[in-house]
C-alpha cells in the first residue's frame, strides 16, 4: 500500500482548506509560501509537458510514421522559436513578435473560423423537429439565433425581449442547477481524494 | 425532364454541404465589405458593466486581466480595446496581467490602439505586468502579493520603481476588477476576487460562455457581463465610438440569418417528403 502519497495528499488537502478559511497573518503566509511551491510545480510541468511534446514527435520523425513531415515542422518551430525567444526576447519588436503576427494569430483565428462553417452545416442537417423535445430546441435556437444579433429587432422588436426573458428565466434556472450539482461533486471528489477513499490518481483503482 | 416538387426537396435535403461553406463565406464577407451598420441597443448587463466603471473615482489603479489567445480573438480584443479606452477616458490607471502564454502580444495591441486614440502612456496611465503561469494559484497570489509575484513588469522594469505599483499589492488595494476571459479563469476570479476578497468584479466572456455567467451577476457577484461580439457592439455603441465589434456585427447578423433560414428548409424539406412522418414512425 502507498502509505506515503496517501499522507502528503491528506495533509497537503486539509491544509490548503483550513488555511483558505483562517485569516491569520501566520495562515496567509504559509499560504504565499505553498502557492510560490505551485509556481515552480507549474513551470516544471511546462518543460515537462516539452520535452513530451519533443519525444513523440522525434520518434515519429525517426520512424517516418504517418504526417511524419508535419511533426518535423512542429520539432522545427518548438526548437526555433524557442532559442529566438530565449537569445531576443519576445516583446512585440522582435522576431518571435513578428512570428506570433504573422502565423500564429492568423492561424489559430482561422482554425477558430472554421468553426462557423460546420455549425451551419451541423444545423441544417441536426436541427429536426422530430419530436416534442427537438421541436423545443428548435425554436429557442431559432429565436436566440435571431434575436440575439442586431438584424433581430429590425426584424420585430419583440425579439430583444424574449431572447432576453430565455436568457434570464430558463437558462438561469437550468445554470444554477447545474452549478449547484457541479459544486457537490466537487465538494465530494476532492474528500473522497483527501481521505483516501478514491486512489486512483495513484495508478490504480 | 423537370424535376418533381419532391424531387426539389430530396435535392434540398441532400445538399452537398461545401454549398453551404459558400453560403457562409459570402454571408461574411459582403456586410464586411459593404456595411450597412445595424442598429445596436444596449443590454443590462452591458450597461451595468459600462456604469461600474463609470461609478470608480477618477484616477483610481484598477486591476484588469486580459486572458485569450488568437482563436478568440475576434470576440474579445474589440472588446479589450473598448474597455480600456473607457478605463483611459475616465482617466483610471489599469494594472493588466495574462495567464495566458500567448496573451501577452494581444495586450500590447489593444493598448497600443486603445492608448494611442485616448493619448495615454505606459508607467503614467497604465502597466502591464505580462504573463503569469498558474492560473488559480496566480489569482490567490493576487490577493497577497501582487510585486511579489511579479517582480518585475513585461518590459523588465522592476515594479517596485513604477509609481502606480508603489500604491497597489493585493485585490484589496483595488476598487474594480475587469477579466476579459475566454475560460474558467473567470470562475477563479469570481471565487477568489470577487467572492473571498469582496472586490466589485466586471467580466467579459465569448458569447457561447456568457450564458454560464447569469448565475453570478444574479447574485450580484459580479457587476455587469459583457458577451460576445454582440456584447462588444454594445460597449462601442456606449462609447460612441465604432470599432471592429461594431463592424462585425453586420457579417454575423447575416450569418445567423442563413443558418436560420437553412434549418427552416431543411424541416420543410423533411416534412414535404414524409421523411419526419418516417422517422417518428419508425421511432427513428
Amino acid at each position: 500500500m502507498r502509505f506515503g502519497p496517501l499522507v502528503v495528499t491528506f495533509l497537503t488537502g486539509a491544509t490548503l482548506i483550513a488555511i483558505f478559511f483562517i485569516p491569520h497573518r501566520a495562515a496567509q503566509q504559509t499560504q504565499s509560501v505553498i502557492l510560490e511551491w505551485a509556481d515552480v510545480v507549474y513551470a516544471f510541468a511546462l518543460l515537462l509537458g516539452s520535452i513530451s511534446l519533443w519525444l513523440a514527435h522525434q520518434k515519429k520523425v525517426q520512424q517516418r510514421g504517418e504526417g511524419w513531415l508535419y511533426s518535423a515542422v512542429t520539432l522545427t518551430a518548438l526548437a526555433g522559436v524557442t532559442f529566438l525567444g530565449v537569445t531576443q526576447g519576445v516583446g512585440g519588436d522582435t522576431i518571435v513578435g513578428k512570428i506570433y503576427d504573422s502565423v500564429n494569430a492568423p492561424l489559430a483565428s482561422t482554425m477558430f473560423s472554421l468553426l462557423a462553417f460546420f455549425i451551419a452545416s451541423a444545423a441544417f442537417r441536426a436541427f429536426r423537429a422530430r419530436n416534442v423535445e427537438a421541436t423545443l430546441l428548435l425554436v429557442t435556437a431559432v429565436v436566440m439565433m435571431v434575436g440575439r444579433v442586431s438584424i433581430g429587432e429590425f426584424i420585430w422588436k419583440g425579439f430583444p425581449p424574449l431572447t432576453e426573458w430565455l436568457l434570464d428565466v430558463p437558462n438561469l434556472a437550468a445554470k444554477r442547477a447545474v452549478a449547484i450539482g457541479v459544486g457537490l461533486g466537487a465538494i465530494s471528489t476532492a474528500l473522497k481524494i483527501i481521505l483516501g477513499i478514491d486512489r486512483s490518481y495513484l495508478g490504480r483503482s | 425532364m423537370a424535376a418533381t416538387p419532391n424531387g426539389i426537396w430530396q435535392r434540398i435535403l441532400g445538399i452537398d454541404r461545401r454549398w453551404i461553406f459558400v453560403l457562409v463565406g459570402v454571408g461574411t464577407v459582403l456586410p464586411l465589405l459593404f456595411p450597412v451598420n445595424l442598429p445596436v441597443t444596449p443590454s443590462p448587463r452591458v450597461q451595468a458593466a459600462y456604469d461600474a466603471i463609470e461609478a470608480v473615482p477618477e484616477g483610481s489603479i484598477i486591476l484588469m486581466s486580459i486572458d485569450y489567445e488568437p482563436d478568440i480573438m475576434a470576440e474579445l480584443q474589440p472588446m479589450s480595446i473598448a474597455v480600456l479606452r473607457h478605463c483611459f477616458r475616465r482617466n483610471l490607471k489599469p494594472v493588466i496581467l495574462t495567464l495566458y502564454p500567448a496573451g501577452p502580444r494581444l495586450v500590447e495591441q489593444a493598448l497600443a490602439v486603445a492608448g494611442a486614440a485616448e493619448g495615454k502612456k505606459r508607467y503614467d496611465d497604465y502597466v502591464f505586468l505580462g504573463y503569469k503561469s498558474g492560473n488559480q494559484a496566480v489569482i490567490l497570489g493576487l490577493g497577497e502579493n501582487i510585486r511579489g509575484l511579479f517582480p518585475r513588469d513585461f518590459y523588465g522594469v522592476r515594479t517596485d520603481s513604477i509609481a502606480i505599483m508603489q500604491k497597489v499589492n493585493s485585490f484589496v488595494d483595488f476598487p474594480l476588477l475587469i477579466n476579459l476571459s475566454g475560460s474558467s479563469i473567470a470562475d477563479y476570479y469570481i471565487r477568489i476576487g470577487a467572492s473571498r476578497y469582496h472586490r466589485p468584479m466586471i467580466l467579459g466572456s465569448t458569447a457561447v460562455m456568457a450564458t454560464d455567467y447569469y448565475p453570478y451577476l444574479s447574485s450580484r457577484q459580479i457587476l455587469g457581463l459583457i458577451g460576445g461580439m454582440k456584447g462588444a457592439a454594445e460597449y462601442e455603441r456606449l462609447m460612441g465610438i465604432v470599432g471592429d465589434a461594431r463592424r462585425g456585427m453586420d457579417a454575423q447578423s447575416l450569418v445567423h440569418v442563413i443558418v436560420v433560414i437553412l434549418v427552416v428548409l431543411g424541416n420543410v424539406a423533411l416534412f414535404a417528403t414524409g421523411g419526419l412522418k418516417r422517422r417518428v414512425g419508425g421511432g427513428a
